[in-house]
């Protein structure tokens, strides 16, 4: 599956990544990127709700859990308590169930264990229903 | 010239310094980014020096606050999962055991190790985008 990119019509899907690392933030754009999916990119759960309040939306929100300021658990809650319906992806290295369990409670649509890849974003955009393929 | 970098990158996977990852982010190079993969490694490599300084500092005081040095291997590991850095990815893991169980001498010795792995995978991966133009 590595190095196949679905036959994807143009996608009119939008994307935020919520991740402090700017390495992670690269990749993730890249991969959005990849799939056709226009997205922007902020640095802690903070700004993911500023961003919202400013009136953007986004059909898809990939969320890191350990952020500064704002980690991912609040930021999916505040989101969430604010009405946003987007569709949340967490995507981060902890995998322990408690805290995959805690992350998924605070509001998310679907979780991945990062290093993402392309399978695994198509795998969150079918999961979701956010795309079909051509 | 091929031949070498095709050398030169199997022996990063065969020594175990890279894993399936880095050829995830290869797949992601197109023309519009043809030197991607290139970018995030310089961006690691960036990223991981000012960890390494801060994680030195934290150590040179000697007060072994293992709460602060876990939230930096944490970045570290996160960092080094995205690019395919794994002997880098386990030293950190290792690192995080330490500090979980208290460990001073096992921080220091892993850290130690950690280090000369990220300066070899470094020099590795400049000689592979140099042979790569």
């Amino acid at each position: 599956m590595a190095g196949e990119v679905p036959n994807l019509e143009a996608s009119k899907l939008t994307a935020l990544v919520v991740d402090d690392n700017f390495v992670n933030q690269s990749v993730h754009h890249k991969l959005l990127d990849r799939l056709g999916i226009k997205n922007d990119v902020v640095s802690n759960g903070q700004e993911a709700v500023d961003v919202h309040c400013s009136g953007r939306n986004y059909d898809l929100i990939l969320m890191d859990m350990d952020m500064p300021i704002m980690n991912g658990i609040q930021a999916t809650r505040r989101l969430r308590e604010m009405g946003i319906e987007s569709k949340i992806a967490g995507v981060t290295t902890r995998a322990e169930e408690e805290e995959v369990k805690e992350f998924m409670e605070a509001g998310l649509n679907d979780f991945q264990e990062k290093p993402l890849t392309i399978s695994k974003l198509v795998s969150i955009l079918h999961n979701l229903e956010l795309y079909v393929q051509t | 010239m091929q031949r070498q970098v095709a050398l030169i990158k199997q022996s990063l996977f065969d020594q175990g310094y890279l894993d399936e990852q880095f050829i995830e982010l290869e797949e992601l190079q197109d023309d519009a980014n043809p030197n991607f993969v290139e970018e995030v490694a310089t961006l690691y490599f960036k990223d991981s020096a000012r960890l390494i300084s801060n994680i030195e500092q934290a150590l040179e005081r000697g007060s072994f606050d293992f709460n602060r040095l876990d939230n930096y291997m944490h970045q570290f590991k996160g960092s080094s999962t995205s690019i395919g850095a794994s002997k880098v990815k386990t030293e950190c893991t290792m690192f995080r055991e330490y500090c979980r169980v208290g460990n001073v001498e096992g921080c220091l010795r892993t850290f130690k190790q950690l280090k000369k792995e990220h300066a070899t995978l470094r020099k590795k991966l400049e000689q592979y985008f140099q042979a790569s133009k």
